[in-house]
């Protein structure tokens, strides 16, 4: 299945909710962090080590007009994290759904 | 009863599962979450209530909203067998985190670990997020 | 909108609902019925004090279909079935018999 996180791991523990719930899960399920929870990415978080896990394994998936608006460059990501645009959101919820949005 | 209609309903019927992850009072999501899970018992669709995080807190029985002036909607979640909406599910971790158990909830519900949570919510047709 | 009852003024919504339920009274359903041209007779009070009961129980007033399955658990299933409660309540058994009991409009009802 497909989650996503909207919220910054800085700020709330929707993402933590989020990855104990997709660990039980098969290799199958996939994470996309959009808005604020796309912080949650960056190579400085605490939530990087846990997430460069899932980034490895090809199951971290990034919005990049999300990005963008608040001045986060791929750069700044940890390695492996995988930048998506809007249409690449909608082929995810196609390939991977249900979907499951920890808000 | 007739066959063909009977599989043309067991094609229209979907899995759809409410997940309910905010404390009652606080915030609106709780009170929404239950008033489109009254409708949607309308549609006859398959439908289960998971309750996770805080929202284990929706469900703790003693809740008194008159002094902050809110409807208190904790009795409402008892009216929901009669709704026909009987798939409650209660994420353990979620509740001990909270120092409860069962015995601490309005309605009787089936408490699930995190694990089977993960489970029910994969295999859901479409899953609404409170 | 508003009701008067005894040199009282009660408010209600464009659709005739009050909005404090605390201002209900046997006589301001009284009222509201010979405003529709209904007499309430005991089965129309059955009806009635079942949706206060319903309501302070569960803090909802149920759809048509729940209200049908309980008045026909509670009163036999001579009573809790559509035809009956249409004929008491004309305007729909939830809409009509849910106003006169002072509670909000249902929950889903369209």
């Amino acid at each position: 299945m497909l989650h996503t996180v909207n919220k910054s791991p800085l700020q709330t523990r929707d993402l933590d909710s989020c990855l104990l719930h997709l660990e039980a899960q098969s290799a199958e399920s996939r994470l996309l962090l959009i808005e604020d929870g796309v912080y949650g990415a960056l190579a400085a978080a605490p939530s990087a080590t846990t997430l460069s896990d899932l980034a490895n394994q090809g199951r971290l998936y990034v919005l990049g007009p999300d990005l963008s608006a608040r001045g986060v460059a791929p750069e700044a990501l940890i390695a492996g994290a995988e930048i998506v645009d809007y249409e690449g959101f909608v082929q995810l919820i196609v390939d991977y759904g249900p979907h499951q949005a920890w808000v | 009863m007739n066959d063909e209609f009977d599989e043309d309903a067991a094609s229209t019927i979907k899995r759809f599962m409410f997940v309910n992850r905010k404390a009652p009072h606080g915030t609106i999501y709780a009170l929404e979450a239950l008033e489109v899970v009254l409708i949607s018992a309308a549609f006859d669709q398959d439908v289960s209530l998971a309750f996770l995080d805080d929202g284990v807190l929706q469900l703790r029985k003693g809740q008194d909203a008159k002094a902050i002036e809110m409807k208190n909607f904790a009795p409402t979640y008892r009216a929901l067998e009669g709704y026909d909406i009987e798939k409650l599910y209660v994420e353990r971790e979620s509740l001990e985190a909270r120092g409860m158990t069962a015995d601490d909830l309005v309605v009787p519900v089936e408490v699930v670990d995190r694990a089977r949570m993960s489970a029910l919510m994969s295999e859901q047709d479409v899953i609404m997020s409170f | 909108m508003a009701i008067e009852l005894n040199g009282q003024t009660i408010p209600t919504d464009e659709e005739g609902y009050i909005q404090d339920l605390s201002q209900w009274s046997p006589e301001l359903a009284e009222v509201m019925a010979q405003e529709d041209s209904q007499e309430l007779t005991e089965q129309h009070w059955e009806v009635i004090n079942f949706l206060r009961e319903y309501y302070d129980e569960y803090q909802i007033a149920p759809a048509v279909r729940v209200l049908t399955k309980q008045i026909g658990k509670r009163l036999g299933p001579e009573k809790g079935n559509s035809k009956y409660l249409y004929e008491l309540f004309p305007y729909g058994p939830a809409k009509q018999a849910c106003r006169y009991a002072g509670l909000p409009k249902p929950t889903g009802c369209v």
